[in-house]
Protein backbone atom coordinates (compact mmCIF):
# COMPACT_ATOMS: atom_id res chain seq x y z
CA UNK A 1 0.00 0.00 0.00
CA UNK A 2 2.66 2.42 1.03
CA UNK A 3 4.66 1.59 -2.12
CA UNK A 4 1.63 2.43 -4.23
CA UNK A 5 1.25 5.81 -2.50
CA UNK A 6 4.91 6.57 -3.04
CA UNK A 7 4.59 5.59 -6.71
CA UNK A 8 1.59 7.89 -7.14
CA UNK A 9 3.44 10.76 -5.50
CA UNK A 10 6.46 10.20 -7.72
CA UNK A 11 4.29 10.17 -10.85
CA UNK A 12 2.44 13.30 -9.76
CA UNK A 13 5.71 14.99 -8.91
CA UNK A 14 7.13 14.14 -12.32
CA UNK A 15 4.05 15.50 -14.07
CA UNK A 16 4.24 18.68 -12.01
CA UNK A 17 7.84 19.07 -13.09
CA UNK A 18 6.70 19.19 -16.71
CA UNK A 19 4.29 22.05 -16.11
CA UNK A 20 5.59 25.62 -16.37
CA UNK A 21 5.94 27.46 -13.08
CA UNK A 22 3.09 29.86 -12.70
CA UNK A 23 4.11 33.28 -11.33
CA UNK A 24 2.49 33.50 -7.93
CA UNK A 25 2.79 37.28 -8.00
CA UNK A 26 1.01 38.47 -11.12
CA UNK A 27 2.47 41.32 -13.18
CA UNK A 28 -0.36 43.63 -12.14
CA UNK A 29 0.49 42.91 -8.48
CA UNK A 30 4.04 44.18 -8.76
CA UNK A 31 3.47 47.92 -8.70
CA UNK A 32 5.36 48.25 -5.41
CA UNK A 33 8.55 47.04 -7.08
CA UNK A 34 8.36 49.95 -9.51
CA UNK A 35 8.56 52.32 -6.54
CA UNK A 36 12.13 53.62 -6.14
CA UNK A 37 12.05 52.95 -2.40
CA UNK A 38 12.00 49.20 -3.17
CA UNK A 39 15.27 49.32 -5.07
CA UNK A 40 18.26 47.75 -3.34
CA UNK A 41 20.45 50.32 -5.04
CA UNK A 42 18.40 53.44 -5.53
CA UNK A 43 21.48 55.62 -5.99
CA UNK A 44 24.35 53.48 -7.31
CA UNK A 45 26.90 56.29 -7.10
CA UNK A 46 26.23 56.73 -3.38
CA UNK A 47 25.98 53.07 -2.47
CA UNK A 48 29.20 52.40 -4.36
CA UNK A 49 30.98 55.06 -2.37
CA UNK A 50 29.81 53.99 1.09
CA UNK A 51 30.68 50.35 0.40
CA UNK A 52 34.07 51.61 -0.73
CA UNK A 53 34.48 53.18 2.72
CA UNK A 54 33.69 49.94 4.51
CA UNK A 55 35.70 47.71 2.22
CA UNK A 56 38.80 49.82 2.76
CA UNK A 57 38.67 49.34 6.51
CA UNK A 58 37.46 45.78 6.93
CA UNK A 59 38.86 42.35 6.17
CA UNK A 60 35.65 41.31 4.42
CA UNK A 61 34.90 41.92 0.76
CA UNK A 62 32.42 40.92 -1.90
CA UNK A 63 28.77 39.81 -2.02
CA UNK A 64 27.56 43.23 -1.07
CA UNK A 65 24.50 42.92 -3.20
CA UNK A 66 25.92 44.92 -5.98
CA UNK A 67 27.58 47.91 -4.53
CA UNK A 68 30.67 46.95 -2.71
CA UNK A 69 34.15 48.04 -2.49
CA UNK A 70 36.30 50.99 -2.61
CA UNK A 71 39.86 51.94 -2.45
CA UNK A 72 41.69 49.46 -0.30
CA UNK A 73 43.91 52.20 0.91
CA UNK A 74 44.01 54.82 3.58
CA UNK B 1 55.86 58.55 2.93
CA UNK B 2 54.01 55.89 4.75
CA UNK B 3 50.90 54.46 3.35
CA UNK B 4 48.20 52.00 3.93
CA UNK B 5 46.71 49.58 1.58
CA UNK B 6 45.28 46.38 2.69
CA UNK B 7 43.49 45.11 -0.36
CA UNK B 8 43.92 47.07 -3.52
CA UNK B 9 41.52 44.74 -5.22
CA UNK B 10 38.85 46.28 -3.08
CA UNK B 11 38.98 49.48 -5.05
CA UNK B 12 37.62 47.94 -8.19
CA UNK B 13 34.81 46.24 -6.36
CA UNK B 14 33.31 49.66 -5.88
CA UNK B 15 32.86 50.38 -9.51
CA UNK B 16 31.90 46.82 -10.24
CA UNK B 17 28.93 47.03 -7.97
CA UNK B 18 26.47 47.91 -10.63
CA UNK B 19 27.50 44.85 -12.57
CA UNK B 20 26.62 42.29 -9.98
CA UNK B 21 23.45 44.00 -8.89
CA UNK B 22 20.68 41.53 -9.53
CA UNK B 23 18.44 43.82 -11.56
CA UNK B 24 15.34 43.07 -13.50
CA UNK B 25 16.98 41.36 -16.42
CA UNK B 26 14.66 42.36 -19.22
CA UNK B 27 14.82 46.10 -18.59
CA UNK B 28 17.83 48.30 -19.18
CA UNK B 29 18.72 50.79 -16.43
CA UNK B 30 17.34 54.33 -16.62
CA UNK B 31 19.21 57.10 -18.36
CA UNK B 32 20.61 59.22 -15.58
CA UNK B 33 23.54 61.32 -14.47
CA UNK B 34 24.91 61.82 -10.97
CA UNK B 35 27.49 64.24 -9.66
CA UNK B 36 28.67 63.57 -6.13
CA UNK B 37 31.01 65.17 -3.63
CA UNK B 38 32.27 62.92 -0.83
CA UNK B 39 34.12 63.64 2.37
CA UNK B 40 35.56 61.19 4.92
CA UNK B 41 37.08 62.51 8.11
CA UNK B 42 38.35 60.19 10.83
CA UNK B 43 41.43 58.66 12.42
CA UNK B 44 43.65 61.49 11.21
CA UNK B 45 42.65 60.95 7.59
CA UNK B 46 40.67 63.23 5.35
CA UNK B 47 39.55 61.94 1.96
CA UNK B 48 37.38 64.00 -0.31
CA UNK B 49 36.67 64.44 -3.97
CA UNK B 50 34.17 64.26 -6.78
CA UNK B 51 32.48 61.33 -8.45
CA UNK B 52 30.46 61.29 -11.66
CA UNK B 53 28.31 58.54 -13.15
CA UNK B 54 26.46 58.85 -16.46
CA UNK B 55 24.30 56.21 -18.09
CA UNK B 56 22.59 56.49 -21.49
CA UNK B 57 20.63 54.14 -23.70
CA UNK B 58 21.23 53.96 -27.41
CA UNK B 59 18.30 52.38 -29.20
CA UNK B 60 16.26 49.69 -27.46
CA UNK B 61 19.04 47.20 -26.74
CA UNK B 62 22.15 49.08 -25.69
CA UNK B 63 23.04 51.11 -22.63
CA UNK B 64 26.39 52.74 -22.01
CA UNK B 65 27.79 54.04 -18.75
CA UNK B 66 30.88 56.01 -17.86
CA UNK B 67 32.18 56.88 -14.41
CA UNK B 68 34.87 58.98 -12.85
CA UNK B 69 35.98 58.95 -9.23
CA UNK B 70 38.65 60.88 -7.38
CA UNK B 71 40.14 60.70 -3.88
CA UNK B 72 42.11 63.65 -2.54
CA UNK B 73 43.87 62.14 0.45
CA UNK B 74 45.45 63.88 3.40
CA UNK B 75 46.71 61.29 5.82
CA UNK B 76 48.13 61.48 9.32
CA UNK B 77 46.74 58.13 10.44
CA UNK B 78 48.09 56.24 13.41
CA UNK B 79 50.10 54.01 11.05
CA UNK B 80 51.62 57.00 9.34
CA UNK B 81 52.46 58.80 12.59
CA UNK B 82 54.17 55.74 14.03
CA UNK B 83 56.85 55.33 11.38
CA UNK B 84 56.68 58.17 8.87
CA UNK B 85 55.26 61.62 8.25
CA UNK B 86 51.87 62.77 6.97
CA UNK B 87 51.32 62.90 3.23
CA UNK B 88 48.92 64.05 0.52
CA UNK B 89 48.09 62.24 -2.67
CA UNK B 90 45.40 61.74 -5.30
CA UNK B 91 43.79 58.64 -6.72
CA UNK B 92 41.78 58.75 -9.94
CA UNK B 93 39.57 56.06 -11.35
CA UNK B 94 37.76 55.85 -14.69
CA UNK B 95 35.28 53.22 -15.75
CA UNK B 96 33.27 52.32 -18.82
CA UNK B 97 30.65 49.64 -19.43
CA UNK B 98 28.08 48.54 -21.95
CA UNK B 99 24.86 46.56 -21.45
CA UNK B 100 23.19 44.65 -24.26
CA UNK B 101 19.61 43.49 -23.89
CA UNK B 102 18.50 40.45 -25.86
CA UNK B 103 15.14 38.94 -24.96
CA UNK B 104 15.18 38.45 -21.22
CA UNK B 105 18.95 38.48 -20.98
CA UNK B 106 21.33 41.36 -20.32
CA UNK B 107 24.99 40.98 -21.25
CA UNK B 108 27.36 43.42 -19.56
CA UNK B 109 31.02 44.09 -20.20
CA UNK B 110 33.25 46.79 -18.83
CA UNK B 111 36.66 48.06 -17.92
CA UNK B 112 38.03 50.07 -14.99
CA UNK B 113 41.35 51.80 -14.57
CA UNK B 114 42.64 53.24 -11.31
CA UNK B 115 45.82 55.24 -10.89
CA UNK B 116 47.67 56.70 -7.95
CA UNK B 117 51.32 57.60 -7.51
CA UNK B 118 52.41 54.18 -6.26
CA UNK B 119 49.68 51.88 -7.53
CA UNK B 120 47.73 51.30 -10.70
CA UNK B 121 45.15 48.68 -11.49
CA UNK B 122 43.27 47.50 -14.56
CA UNK B 123 40.12 45.44 -14.37
CA UNK B 124 37.96 43.82 -17.04
CA UNK B 125 34.65 42.23 -16.26
CA UNK B 126 31.51 40.79 -17.74
CA UNK B 127 28.22 39.38 -16.50
CA UNK B 128 25.08 37.71 -17.76
CA UNK B 129 21.72 38.38 -16.21
CA UNK B 130 18.69 36.26 -17.02
CA UNK B 131 15.08 36.81 -16.03
CA UNK B 132 12.93 33.72 -15.57
CA UNK B 133 9.84 32.20 -13.95
CA UNK B 134 7.50 34.89 -15.16
CA UNK B 135 10.07 37.55 -14.29
CA UNK B 136 9.86 36.72 -10.60
CA UNK B 137 13.47 35.55 -10.59
CA UNK B 138 16.62 37.11 -11.96
CA UNK B 139 19.89 35.21 -11.98
CA UNK B 140 23.22 36.94 -12.61
CA UNK B 141 26.64 35.38 -13.19
CA UNK B 142 29.67 37.61 -13.11
CA UNK B 143 33.40 37.26 -13.72
CA UNK B 144 36.18 39.78 -13.34
CA UNK B 145 39.90 39.84 -13.81
CA UNK B 146 42.34 42.39 -12.46
CA UNK B 147 45.98 43.21 -13.04
CA UNK B 148 47.74 45.53 -10.61
CA UNK B 149 51.16 47.15 -10.47
CA UNK B 150 52.54 48.02 -7.05
CA UNK B 151 55.23 50.62 -6.51
CA UNK B 152 56.81 52.15 -3.43
CA UNK B 153 57.34 55.84 -2.92
CA UNK B 154 60.52 57.19 -1.40
CA UNK B 155 61.68 60.68 -0.67
CA UNK B 156 64.81 61.77 -2.55
CA UNK B 157 66.14 65.26 -1.83
CA UNK B 158 62.75 66.20 -0.49
CA UNK B 159 60.94 64.98 -3.59
CA UNK B 160 58.67 61.94 -3.49
CA UNK B 161 59.21 59.48 -6.31
CA UNK B 162 58.88 55.76 -7.04
CA UNK B 163 61.63 53.54 -5.70
CA UNK B 164 63.34 52.28 -8.89
CA UNK B 165 64.27 49.02 -7.15
CA UNK B 166 60.69 48.13 -6.23
CA UNK B 167 57.98 46.93 -8.61
CA UNK B 168 55.54 44.17 -7.72
CA UNK B 169 52.40 42.79 -9.32
CA UNK B 170 49.13 41.32 -8.16
CA UNK B 171 46.45 39.43 -10.12
CA UNK B 172 42.85 38.97 -9.11
CA UNK B 173 39.90 36.92 -10.20
CA UNK B 174 36.33 37.20 -8.98
CA UNK B 175 33.30 34.98 -9.55
CA UNK B 176 29.83 36.01 -8.49
CA UNK B 177 26.36 34.57 -8.52
CA UNK B 178 23.29 36.59 -7.59
CA UNK B 179 19.64 35.69 -7.41
CA UNK B 180 16.90 38.26 -7.05
CA UNK B 181 13.57 36.74 -6.10
CA UNK B 182 10.18 38.40 -5.74
CA UNK B 183 8.59 36.57 -2.82
CA UNK B 184 5.24 38.30 -2.46
CA UNK B 185 3.67 41.48 -3.80
CA UNK B 186 5.45 43.31 -0.96
CA UNK B 187 8.71 41.43 -0.46
CA UNK B 188 11.85 40.85 -2.52
CA UNK B 189 14.92 38.82 -1.60
CA UNK B 190 18.45 39.16 -2.99
CA UNK B 191 20.97 36.35 -2.50
CA UNK B 192 24.60 36.97 -3.41
CA UNK B 193 27.64 34.73 -3.47
CA UNK B 194 31.11 35.82 -4.43
CA UNK B 195 34.49 34.10 -4.51
CA UNK B 196 37.66 36.11 -5.03
CA UNK B 197 41.20 34.88 -5.49
CA UNK B 198 44.33 37.01 -5.33
CA UNK B 199 47.88 36.18 -6.27
CA UNK B 200 51.00 38.30 -6.04
CA UNK B 201 52.05 41.13 -3.78
CA UNK B 202 49.07 41.50 -1.43
CA UNK B 203 50.43 43.73 1.30
CA UNK B 204 51.33 47.32 1.89
CA UNK B 205 54.98 48.09 1.15
CA UNK B 206 54.88 50.65 3.96
CA UNK B 207 53.20 49.11 6.96
CA UNK B 208 55.30 47.39 9.58
CA UNK B 209 54.95 44.94 12.43
CA UNK B 210 56.27 45.65 15.90
CA UNK B 211 58.09 43.19 18.10
CA UNK B 212 59.42 43.22 21.64
CA UNK B 213 62.88 44.76 21.88
CA UNK B 214 64.20 45.33 25.43
CA UNK B 215 67.08 47.39 24.05
CA UNK B 216 64.70 50.20 23.02
CA UNK B 217 63.26 52.72 25.51
CA UNK B 218 59.80 52.14 24.06
CA UNK B 219 60.19 48.38 24.50
CA UNK B 220 59.60 47.55 20.82
CA UNK B 221 61.07 47.87 17.33
CA UNK B 222 59.52 47.83 13.86
CA UNK B 223 60.12 45.45 10.95
CA UNK B 224 58.59 44.97 7.49
CA UNK B 225 55.49 42.84 7.47
CA UNK B 226 55.18 39.74 5.31
CA UNK B 227 51.87 38.31 4.13
CA UNK B 228 51.14 35.26 1.97
CA UNK B 229 51.17 35.73 -1.81
CA UNK B 230 47.79 34.11 -2.28
CA UNK B 231 44.40 34.66 -0.79
CA UNK B 232 40.97 33.23 -1.51
CA UNK B 233 37.79 34.53 -0.01
CA UNK B 234 34.13 33.60 -0.18
CA UNK B 235 31.22 35.73 0.88
CA UNK B 236 27.49 35.13 0.91
CA UNK B 237 24.76 37.60 1.68
CA UNK B 238 20.99 37.79 1.92
CA UNK B 239 19.07 41.05 1.63
CA UNK B 240 15.34 41.19 2.28
CA UNK B 241 13.25 44.26 1.48
CA UNK B 242 9.62 44.68 2.49
CA UNK B 243 7.08 47.28 1.38
CA UNK B 244 5.01 48.61 4.26
CA UNK B 245 1.31 49.42 3.81
CA UNK B 246 1.77 53.19 4.20
CA UNK B 247 4.44 53.51 1.45
CA UNK B 248 7.65 52.91 3.28
CA UNK B 249 10.26 50.18 3.04
CA UNK B 250 12.30 48.26 5.55
CA UNK B 251 15.42 46.28 4.66
CA UNK B 252 17.36 43.61 6.55
CA UNK B 253 20.77 42.47 5.32
CA UNK B 254 23.25 39.86 6.47
CA UNK B 255 26.62 38.83 5.04
CA UNK B 256 28.99 36.07 6.06
CA UNK B 257 32.61 36.22 4.99
CA UNK B 258 35.54 33.82 5.29
CA UNK B 259 38.99 33.60 3.71
CA UNK B 260 42.17 31.57 3.67
CA UNK B 261 43.93 34.10 5.87
CA UNK B 262 41.67 33.07 8.74
CA UNK B 263 39.36 36.06 8.78
CA UNK B 264 35.67 35.46 9.41
CA UNK B 265 33.35 38.42 9.23
CA UNK B 266 29.66 39.00 9.92
CA UNK B 267 27.75 42.05 8.74
CA UNK B 268 24.25 42.98 9.88
CA UNK B 269 22.29 45.95 8.63
CA UNK B 270 18.75 47.23 8.94
CA UNK B 271 17.48 50.28 7.13
CA UNK B 272 14.25 52.16 6.76
CA UNK B 273 13.02 54.36 3.91
CA UNK B 274 10.21 56.86 4.30
CA UNK B 275 8.93 59.14 1.53
CA UNK B 276 7.25 62.38 2.56
CA UNK B 277 5.96 64.90 0.02
CA UNK B 278 8.94 65.69 -2.24
CA UNK B 279 11.42 64.04 0.13
CA UNK B 280 12.67 60.51 0.68
CA UNK B 281 14.34 59.90 4.05
CA UNK B 282 16.62 56.96 4.84
CA UNK B 283 17.96 55.70 8.15
CA UNK B 284 20.29 52.75 8.70
CA UNK B 285 22.14 50.87 11.40
CA UNK B 286 25.06 48.62 10.47
CA UNK B 287 27.02 46.28 12.74
CA UNK B 288 30.18 44.50 11.64
CA UNK B 289 32.32 41.95 13.47
CA UNK B 290 35.50 40.12 12.45
CA UNK B 291 38.28 38.08 13.99
CA UNK B 292 41.97 38.54 13.25
CA UNK B 293 43.98 36.92 10.47
CA UNK B 294 46.07 33.89 11.47
CA UNK B 295 49.34 35.77 11.11
CA UNK B 296 48.20 39.02 12.69
CA UNK B 297 49.61 40.25 15.97
CA UNK B 298 49.79 43.65 17.55
CA UNK B 299 53.12 42.74 19.14
CA UNK B 300 55.34 39.83 18.11
CA UNK B 301 57.60 38.25 20.77
CA UNK B 302 60.75 38.75 18.71
CA UNK B 303 62.10 39.60 15.28
CA UNK B 304 61.28 37.05 12.55
CA UNK B 305 58.95 35.25 14.89
CA UNK B 306 57.10 33.51 12.03
CA UNK B 307 57.08 33.22 8.25
CA UNK B 308 54.12 35.55 7.87
CA UNK B 309 53.62 38.56 10.08
CA UNK B 310 51.22 41.47 9.80
CA UNK B 311 49.91 44.33 11.88
CA UNK B 312 47.41 45.81 9.42
CA UNK B 313 44.44 47.18 11.28
CA UNK B 314 42.19 45.68 8.62
CA UNK B 315 43.45 42.23 9.62
CA UNK B 316 42.88 42.77 13.35
CA UNK B 317 39.88 41.67 15.39
CA UNK B 318 37.34 44.43 15.79
CA UNK B 319 33.71 45.38 15.65
CA UNK B 320 32.16 48.50 14.22
CA UNK B 321 28.86 50.33 14.30
CA UNK B 322 27.71 52.72 11.63
CA UNK B 323 24.68 55.01 11.85
CA UNK B 324 23.41 56.47 8.62
CA UNK B 325 20.92 59.13 7.61
CA UNK B 326 19.94 60.30 4.15
CA UNK B 327 17.54 62.79 2.61
CA UNK B 328 16.61 63.24 -1.03
CA UNK B 329 14.62 66.18 -2.35
CA UNK B 330 12.99 65.86 -5.74
CA UNK B 331 12.70 69.10 -7.65
CA UNK B 332 11.73 70.39 -11.05
CA UNK B 333 14.22 72.07 -13.33
CA UNK B 334 12.49 74.89 -15.20
CA UNK B 335 12.91 75.21 -19.00
CA UNK B 336 14.82 71.91 -19.22
CA UNK B 337 12.12 69.77 -20.75
CA UNK B 338 14.60 66.98 -21.52
CA UNK B 339 14.99 66.31 -17.79
CA UNK B 340 12.33 63.92 -16.54
CA UNK B 341 13.23 64.03 -12.87
CA UNK B 342 15.91 65.50 -10.65
CA UNK B 343 16.90 65.23 -7.02
CA UNK B 344 19.26 66.78 -4.51
CA UNK B 345 20.64 64.28 -1.99
CA UNK B 346 22.50 64.42 1.29
CA UNK B 347 23.86 61.39 3.16
CA UNK B 348 25.66 61.25 6.48
CA UNK B 349 27.23 58.27 8.25
CA UNK B 350 28.97 58.07 11.59
CA UNK B 351 31.36 55.12 11.84
CA UNK B 352 32.76 53.81 15.13
CA UNK B 353 35.41 51.07 15.10
CA UNK B 354 36.61 49.37 18.30
CA UNK B 355 39.70 47.21 17.90
CA UNK B 356 40.14 44.22 20.19
CA UNK B 357 43.85 43.58 19.59
CA UNK B 358 45.27 46.65 17.89
CA UNK B 359 46.88 49.02 20.34
CA UNK B 360 47.81 52.68 19.99
CA UNK B 361 51.61 52.43 19.90
CA UNK B 362 51.89 56.20 20.11
CA UNK B 363 51.67 55.91 23.91
CA UNK B 364 54.75 53.83 24.56
CA UNK B 365 56.71 55.50 21.76
CA UNK B 366 56.92 59.05 20.46
CA UNK B 367 55.14 59.45 17.13
CA UNK B 368 54.95 62.20 14.57
CA UNK B 369 53.42 65.15 16.41
CA UNK B 370 53.21 63.52 19.85
CA UNK B 371 55.50 62.40 22.67
CA UNK B 372 55.49 59.08 24.47
CA UNK B 373 53.29 58.91 27.57
CA UNK B 374 55.01 57.86 30.78
CA UNK B 375 53.94 54.57 32.29
CA UNK B 376 52.89 52.86 29.07
CA UNK B 377 54.55 49.77 27.62
CA UNK B 378 53.85 47.92 24.36
CA UNK B 379 51.67 45.51 26.32
CA UNK B 380 49.68 48.25 28.07
CA UNK B 381 49.15 50.68 25.21
CA UNK B 382 45.42 51.46 25.07
CA UNK B 383 43.33 49.68 22.46
CA UNK B 384 42.78 51.84 19.41
CA UNK B 385 39.37 53.32 18.53
CA UNK B 386 38.35 55.15 15.41
CA UNK B 387 35.46 57.56 14.88
CA UNK B 388 34.72 58.90 11.43
CA UNK B 389 32.16 61.18 9.85
CA UNK B 390 31.24 60.54 6.24
CA UNK B 391 29.31 63.03 4.11
CA UNK B 392 27.93 62.75 0.61
CA UNK B 393 26.20 65.48 -1.35
CA UNK B 394 25.00 64.72 -4.85
CA UNK B 395 22.65 65.78 -7.61
CA UNK B 396 20.88 63.28 -9.84
CA UNK B 397 18.96 63.84 -13.02
CA UNK B 398 16.99 61.38 -15.11
CA UNK B 399 16.60 62.19 -18.78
Amino acid sequence: MSIRIVAILVVLGTLAGCAPIQPWVKPYEREHFADPIMSFSRDPISATYIDHVYESREGSRGATGGVGGGCGCN
Amino acid sequence: MQLRRFSQWAKVLAALGVVVTPAIADVLPDDRADVLYHNYDGGGITIQGPSVLVRKKVGDSLSFSASYYEDLISSASIDVKLSASPYHETRKQEGFSVDYLHGKTIYTAGYIHSKEPDYDSNTAYYSISQSMFGDLTTVTFGYRRGWDNVYRDIKVDGIIENDPTFHERADHRGYSLSVSQILTRNAILDLNFEAITDEGYLQSPYREVRYLDPTKPSGFSLAPQVTPNTRTSTAASADLKYYLPYRAAVTAEYRYYTDTWGINGNTFQVSYTQPWRHFIFDGSLRYYLQNAANFYSDLFPRLDYSNFEARDRELAAFHSISLGFGAAYEFHVPYATWINKSSLNFHFNHLMINYSDFRNACYSQACFGSNAVAGYTPQTDPLYKLDANIFQLFVSIWF
